[in-house]
């Protein structure tokens, strides 16, 4: 099943490949691994997106747990949470595509933040489902560079993580 | 006197002298030099110089093991700190308290190829429990104390400490600090009361109770407690090979080590509990074989540890205990004590009478009348002429299992091997750093001819300290267990696994100043051990014992199988 973790951790140098070595040394799947400093510069706030069995994921939060510098651990998909995921998509924007590829950053809610003669930036955030409808509902010819960030997780409604 | 400022490098003995440290193992080089002109400036602590890193590292480990305290290796970048890193991981996997100062290029060379630079820390990380890079001096000492305390806390383990040889030369105000507080740091170690309620419970309704110990009992000074509540219920007990000692093995409640190695009584007993009480042991691949086959009829089981990843990790438990073993045991022992249930006295009988019939087998029986020296009987007779009382260190393979079987242990710390990682070449530096903790006590070290080799240069700082260390050799001319495991299933294919070409370990041992004696029948195996522990007591003795080659080791699981799938002799 896929999980989506949420962890604090100190802001030190190495902690993120501390995560990173113990899901390769574990052999536990990574799908994605977003990481950024909070409003407290001392804490940075990880995201995993990971499949596994029940026993996997429970293994996966000991292990996490386990690292010295681990503040705090959650496993989001214990209760209702919402994600995100930011994607940038360069899509060819010439002739016939220009106004089409206008019309279905439209209908995704996408922006289109780059123009060039021949092409458009396209700038989407959503669940990662959403971001795979984007690109499956565009010609895959016109898509010419895509990067995502991976999720970013928050709990809903009072559900909050901080120390 | 204040605000007198020090160097790095009279930090880093400053921080050892307060930190109470008596012994250092290790080895200079270019980075770490700052820091050995200031050791041999200071009298609060003595540093043994080994003659490979490596030894520093087991020396430290052992001493670990054999006292309770943190170990501390000091080692020089680059080779040095690779060198230390079997050593690392040794103690990782057996989750050893011990600190490693390892010096680095300095700070402005890192990331420039520099001479001896090495990506230390990475190429540690997966094996500590924890490690730094200092790069401002101002940090070392709560460096080195949060070292200190995050190894010797929790489920202990090694902390490396790489420090670079410009913070080393810098100073500051030295001041080390009395507590540490770390809020991504909190080890449990008192268990939950209601679980530990709810375990008493299970316990005593047992019709067929078994109780498994492993390192944590040892690590965690739980011995008296287990042996307490062991007796106190009347219930068989069994213990890991790290395990070893933590409940005296002599007594009759004790069936043996179990696993791979282990016996009938202790296995069968796994296999048909109905209640399993495990304490500071985690179900490893060597312990049960193949969780799908472990003790298939409907059991419950009860799991203490101090380590919430060891739990339900390999086989599913039903009353988790996450908490130091001994307050965990002390607080069930109350809890035993005050029920007003008692255990069932007719099943406990029924349950012993089974157990008695498979003790019965005597899967420890082996040929007597061969005329060849059987490496059993080698530990026998240092048994006897220890008074059971040595500080016995192993190397890996097939004596290690033998002295694991027949030196019965009746009082922790005294079993000192690598058990985790099956580490060649442990066992004289472990020898080392038990002697320096014990100048007076017996240290017996059981190798084999291909163990021995891997750090046999060590007997060159034996002979320097004066070590009377009893090198207990049982040479059967092959690497034994890989031989064994030929034999059984690679249809006697004894690939690479015979050793030709062996030195004369009794010219050997004279050539490093030391007493050497070649034993080849089993009338001189008595004789030549109270030689060694009588007349050369003071030496260091090197007894080459020439013994029955295809020896194997008795009774024996297949990797991968069940508990029940035993070979025997």
């Amino acid at each position: 099943m896929r999980h989506i973790i949420s962890l604090l951790m100190e802001n030190e140098s190495g902690a993120l490949s501390r995560v990173a070595g113990l899901f390769s040394a574990r052999g536990y799947n990574i799908e994605s691994l977003t990481v950024a400093p909070t409003e407290d510069a001392t804490l940075s706030r990880m995201t995993i997106v990971t499949r596994g069995s029940d026993d996997v994921i429970e293994q996966i939060t000991k292990q996490l747990n386990k690292l010295v510098d681990v503040v705090k651990v959650q496993d989001l998909s214990d209760g209702s949470h919402i994600e995100r995921e930011l994607m940038l998509v360069k899509v060819r924007a010439s002739g016939d595509l220009r106004e089409e590829m206008k019309r279905m950053a439209d209908i995704f809610r996408g922006r289109i933040i780059d123009v060039s003669d021949k092409t458009y930036t396209v700038e989407l955030t959503g669940p990662g489902s959403k971001l795979d409808a984007f690109l499956q509902a565009i010609d895959p010819a016109a898509i010419l560079e895509t990067v995502r960030t991976g999720a970013s997780g928050i709990g809903r409604g009072d559900r909050i993580m901080k120390i | 006197m204040a605000d007198m400022e020090l160097t790095g490098a009279e930090i880093v003995c400053s921080c050892l002298r307060d930190e109470g440290v008596k012994h250092v193992f290790g080895y200079p080089g270019g980075a770490v030099l700052n820091i050995y002109d200031e050791i041999y400036k200071q009298t609060a602590f003595e540093h043994i110089l080994v003659r490979h890193e490596q030894a520093a590292v087991h020396a430290a480990d052992a001493y670990a093991r054999c006292t309770g305290q943190v170990g501390v290796a000091i080692v020089t970048s680059g080779p040095g700190a690779t060198n230390a890193v079997t050593g690392i991981a040794t103690a990782y996997m057996d989750s050893i308290p011990m600190v490693v100062i390892s010096g680095q290029v300095p700070t402005a060379a890192i990331g420039q190829d520099a001479f001896q630079e090495v990506d230390t820390v990475g190429i540690t990380r997966p094996c500590v429990k924890h490690n730094f890079l200092v790069k401002d001096v101002r940090d070392l000492a709560s460096t080195i104390k949060k070292a200190f305390y995050i190894a010797a806390t929790g489920r202990p383990g090694p902390v490396l400490v790489d420090v670079p040889k410009d913070i080393t030369q810098h100073s500051c105000v030295y001041e080390y600090p009395k507590s540490v507080s770390m809020r991504s740091y909190n080890p449990t170690s008192k268990g939950h009361a209601g679980q530990i309620k709810k375990a008493a419970q299970m316990l005593l309704e047992a019709k067929r109770p078994m109780i498994y110990t492993g390192g944590g009992v040892v690590l965690g000074n739980a011995a008296p407690q287990v042996t307490e509540l062991v007796r106190l219920l009347g219930y068989p007990a069994t213990s890991t090979l790290m395990g070893l000692g933590g409940y005296p093995a002599p007594d009759p409640l004790f069936l043996g080590m179990l696993g791979m190695h282990g016996t009938i009584e202790a296995n069968m007993a796994m296999q048909h509990c109905d209640v399993l009480l495990a304490v500071g042991a985690r179900f490893d691949d060597r312990v049960i074989g193949n969780p799908k086959h472990f003790a298939k009829e409907a059991r419950r089981i009860i799991h203490i540890d101090v380590d919430p990843s060891s739990i339900s990790k390999r086989v599913r438990v039903d009353v988790p205990i996450v908490g130091e073993v001994a307050q965990v045991v002390d607080e069930m022992l109350k809890q035993i004590k005050a029920s007003k249930e008692k255990p069932d006295q007719t099943a406990l009988k029924a349950w012993w009478t089974q157990i008695e019939l498979w003790r019965a087998q005597d899967c420890m029986k082996y040929d007597r009348e061969s005329g060849k020296i059987k490496p059993q009987y080698v530990i026998e007779k240092l048994y006897e002429v220890t008074g059971g009382q040595a500080y016995v260190t192993s190397d890996v393979g097939q004596h290690q299992m033998w002295a694991a079987q027949y030196y019965p242990f009746d009082q922790p710390r005294r079993w000192i091997n690598s058990g985790g990682l099956g580490t060649m070449g442990f066992g004289l530096p472990a020898a080392m750093g038990v002697q320096m903790a014990f100048p007076d006590a017996a240290v017996a070290c059981i190798t084999g001819e291909g163990s021995i080799q891997m750090n046999i240069q060590e007997l060159s700082t034996c002979k320097e300290w004066k070590l009377p260390i009893k090198v207990i050799l049982l040479n059967n001319g092959y690497l034994g267990m890989v031989r064994q495991w030929q034999e059984f299933f690679y249809e006697e294919r004894y690939a690479e696994s015979y050793m030709t070409s062996l030195p004369d370990f009794v010219k050997l041992a004279e050539a490093y100043g030391h007493v050497g004696i070649q034993v080849e029948k089993p009338e001189d195996v008595e004789p030549a051990l109270r030689d060694a522990f009588g007349k050369y007591k003071d030496r260091l003795v090197f007894i080459n014992f020439l013994t029955d080659p295809r020896e194997n080791v008795f009774p024996m699981i297949p990797a991968g199988k069940g508990l029940s799938e035993m070979i025997l002799v």
